[in-house]
C-alpha cells in the first residue's frame, strides 16, 4: 500500500518558485496497476520521484507499507529502493555494459557475488524474453528490447513496487502494447504493485485498474478507470478522454434539434442496433453527431452524442428508453451550433 | 649554416651521437612521460571526480569554499608557464627526489603541471555522462561512491582514454622542454646538440623521434578508445 498524503513540492529556480505538486493525496492498493495521467508539465515525474524520494517532498508524506519514507536515513532509504524500483522513458541502461551486467547491476550494488547474481539475471532475462541477448550491448538492441532489459533489471531485487515513468512513450504502438502486456503479466504473476505514469490515455485504458488525473500539479480526478472514463468530470479529464475536442468537431444539424449525450459505462450494448431500435420501438429518429467509444475488456466505454428532432417529450422518451439498458446513461446537453 | 649538415664528417659525427646516446634518451623520454602521466592521472582523476560530484547539485556535494579553493589552485597551476613552474617547484623536487637535476627529478614538475590539466579533462568527460543514468543508479539504491565507480567512470571510460591520450602527448612535449633545465631524454639531446653545438642533424633526428612517439601514443590511444566503446554498433567483439 502506497499512501501519499498532502504532498506538495515546490522548486526554487532562478525565476522564482515553481509549485510542481499541490496537496496531492493518493492511496495505491497492493497489487494494483495504478495510472497517473496528465499533460506534459503536470507534475507526473515529480510525483513519481517523490514516491522513491529521489525528490524530497516540500510538504506531506509518502508511506509505503506504513513506513514514512521521509523519516528514513540515507542508508535505510537506499535499502528501501530495492523494494521500489523504477523504469524510465529513456530505458537508462548502462551503455558500456552488456545486458547481463545491466541486469546484475542492482544485485552488484547489494554486494551479491558473481555466479548467484548471474543466475538470477539470466532467469529474469528469460522472463522478459531476451535470454539470447545476455551478451549483447544495449546499442545493439531495439528500444523495446532495451526496455525489456530495463524491466528485468528492475525486477532483480524482487521489488514490491514498480514505478514506470513514461516507460512506453519512446516506443511505437506495437512495441508499446507488448511492453504493456509484459508489465501486466508481471503484475499478475508476481503481485507487484505497478504505478504507471503516462500522458497517453491508451496506456491507462489497456492496463490500469485505477487512475488519477494530474493537472497543474493537482489531482483533479481519481478512481476506477472505467468510472473516470465514463464520467470525466474535470476539464483535464475531458481533454484526455476526448483528445480531438469534445464538442467542437460536431457534425451539428439544424438549430432546434436536441442533443443527448449517451455514456457507455461498461455496457455490453455497443454492438446492438440501438438507433434502429429507437426508430422502430419509439418512432424517434436519431443521428450520431459524435462518437468516441472504446472497448475495454469486452465492455464499451465512451460517449456518443445523438441529435434528435422532436419535442421535449421525445427527448425524455429517448433518455428513458436508452437508460433501461444496464451500463448506459444518457442526458440532454446543450450544443452550440456553428 | 645548413651547408655542411650532410658532409661526410658531420654525418659520421651525427651517427656516433645517435648510436651512443639515442637509445638511452628515447628510453628516458618514454619512461618519464609514462610515469608522469600515470602520477598525473593518479592525482587528476580523483580531483576531476570531485569537481563533478562535489558541486552544488552533484551526487555528493562538499562545502562551497573547498570547491572554490580547488578550482583556484587548478587554475593557477594551469596558468603558470611550464618552464617557470619547473623552477618554482625546485624545492618540492629536492624534497621528494633529493636533487633538482636529472631525468627522474624532471618527473615532479611534469606531474605538478599535468595533474590540473588531467583533472579538467576528467571533469569534462564525467559531465558528459547521461544524467538519467545517475538518476537510475540513485533510484536503484546506489551509494555516491558506487555511482562514481560503477556508473560515471565506466560509462565515460572510452572518452577518458581519449583524453588521457591527449594528456600523454602533451606531457611528452613538456618532458622534451624539461631538457632545457636538467631533464634528460630526447629534449635534452635536441637542445644540447642543436642549440648549443649547432648539430642540426642530431636535433632534427631527436625531433623526428619525438614526433614518432607522439604518433604512436596517439594511435594506440585512439584505437583503445574505439575498441572499448560499446556504444558503437556491429563492432567485432
Ligand atoms: N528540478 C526542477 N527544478 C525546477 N523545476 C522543476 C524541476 N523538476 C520539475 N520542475 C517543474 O515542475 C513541473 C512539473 O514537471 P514534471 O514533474 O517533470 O512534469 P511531467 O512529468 O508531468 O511532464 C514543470 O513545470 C517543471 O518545469
Ligand atoms: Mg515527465
Amino acid at each position: 500500500m502506497i499512501e501519499i498524503k498532502n504532498l506538495t513540492k515546490t522548486f526554487n529556480t532562478a525565476d522564482g518558485t515553481v509549485e510542481a505538486l499541490r496537496n496531492v493525496s493518493l492511496s495505491i492498493p497492493d497489487g494494483d496497476i495504478f495510472g497517473i495521467i496528465g499533460m506534459s508539465g503536470a507534475g507526473k515525474s515529480t510525483l513519481v520521484r517523490c514516491i522513491n524520494m529521489l525528490e524530497r517532498p516540500t510538504e506531506g508524506t509518502v508511506e509505503v507499507d506504513g513506513v514514512d519514507l521521509g523519516s528514513l536515513s540515507a542508508k535505510e532509504l537506499r535499502a528501501k529502493r530495492h523494494d521500489i524500483t523504477m523504469i524510465f522513458q529513456g530505458f537508462n541502461l548502462l551503455m558500456q555494459k552488456n545486458c547481463l551486467k545491466n541486469v546484475c547491476f542492482p544485485l552488484e550494488l547489494q554486494g551479491m557475488k558473481g555466479a548467484e547474481a548471474k543466475k538470477r539475471a539470466i532467469e529474469l532475462l528469460d522472463i522478459v524474453g531476451l535470454a539470447d541477448k545476455a551478451k549483447a550491448y544495449p546499442a545493439q538492441l531495439s528500444g523495446g528490447q532495451q526496455q525489456r532489459v530495463a524491466i528485468a533489471r528492475a525486477l532483480t531485487t524482487q521489488p514490491k513496487v514498480l514505478l514506470c515513468d513514461e516507460a512506453t512513450s519512446a516506443l511505437d504502438p506495437n512495441t508499446t502494447n507488448s511492453i504493456l502486456e509484459l508489465i501486466k503479466e508481471i503484475n499478475a504473476r508476481m503481485g507487484i504493485t505497478v504505478v504507471v505514469i503516462t500522458h497517453q490515455m491508451s496506456v491507462v485504458e489497456s492496463i490500469c485498474k485505477h487512475v488519477a488525473i494530474l493537472d497543474g500539479g493537482e489531482v483533479v480526478e481519481q478512481g476506477e478507470v472505467s468510472e473516470v472514463f465514463a464520467h470525466p468530470k474535470s476539464q483535464a479529464a475531458r481533454n484526455l478522454v476526448f483528445p480531438e475536442g469534445e464538442d467542437s468537431s460536431l457534425n451539428v444539424g439544424n438549430a432546434g434539434e436536441h442533443f443527448i449525450r449517451v455514456v457507455y459505462n461498461g455496457a455490453y450494448a455497443a454492438g446492438k442496433p440501438m438507433i434502429a431500435r429507437l426508430a422502430i420501438d419509439k418512432g424517434i429518429e436519431a443521428n450520431i453527431s459524435y462518437a468516441s467509444t472504446k472497448g475495454i475488456s469486452g465492455k464499451a466505454f465512451g460517449t456518443i452524442l445523438l441529435s434528435i428532432s422532436g419535442d421535449d417529450q421525445a427527448v425524455r422518451d429517448t433518455i428513458e428508453y436508452l437508460t433501461t439498458e444496464p451500463g448506459i446513461e444518457a442526458e440532454e446537453v446543450k450544443v452550440h451550433v456553428h | 649554416m645548413f651547408t655542411d649538415i650532410f658532409s661526410p664528417e658531420s654525418l659520421a659525427e651525427a651517427w656516433e651521437i645517435i648510436r651512443t646516446q639515442f637509445p638511452m634518451a628515447l628510453w628516458e623520454t618514454f619512461y618519464v612521460t609514462v610515469l608522469a602521466t600515470a602520477f598525473a592521472i593518479l592525482i587528476g582523476l580523483p580531483l576531476g571526480v570531485l569537481l563533478v560530484v562535489g558541486e552544488k547539485g552533484g551526487i555528493r556535494p562538499i562545502p562551497r569554499w573547498i570547491m572554490a579553493v580547488i578550482n583556484f589552485i587548478i587554475n593557477v597551476l594551469r596558468s603558470v608557464p611550464f618552464l617557470i613552474l619547473m623552477i618554482l617547484v625546485f624545492p618540492l623536487t629536492r624534497l621528494i627526489i633529493g636533487t633538482t637535476v636529472g631525468t627522474v627529478a624532471s618527473i615532479v614538475p611534469l606531474v605538478i603541471a599535468a595533474f590540473p590539466f588531467v583533472a579538467r579533462l576528467v571533469e569534462s568527460c564525467l559531465r558528459e555522462v547521461n544524467p538519467n543514468l545517475i538518476e537510475m543508479a540513485q533510484s536503484t539504491g546506489a551509494t555516491p561512491f558506487q555511482i562514481i565507480y560503477k556508473v560515471m567512470i565506466p560509462e565515460s571510460w572510452p572518452s577518458l582514454i581519449s583524453n588521457f591520450t591527449v594528456a600523454i602527448t602533451t606531457i611528452l612535449g613538456y618532458s622534451a622542454m624539461s631538457g632545457i633545465i636538467g631533464g634528460g631524454g630526447l629534449g635534452k639531446i635536441a637542445i644540447n646538440y642543436g642549440y648549443y653545438r649547432y648539430k642540426y642533424l642530431v636535433m632534427f633526428l631527436a625531433v623526428i623521434l619525438l614526433i614518432i612517439l607522439v604518433q604512436i601514443f596517439q594511435s594506440v590511444g585512439t584505437k583503445l578508445a574505439v575498441k572499448t566503446d560499446k556504444r558503437l554498433k556491429n563492432q567485432a567483439k
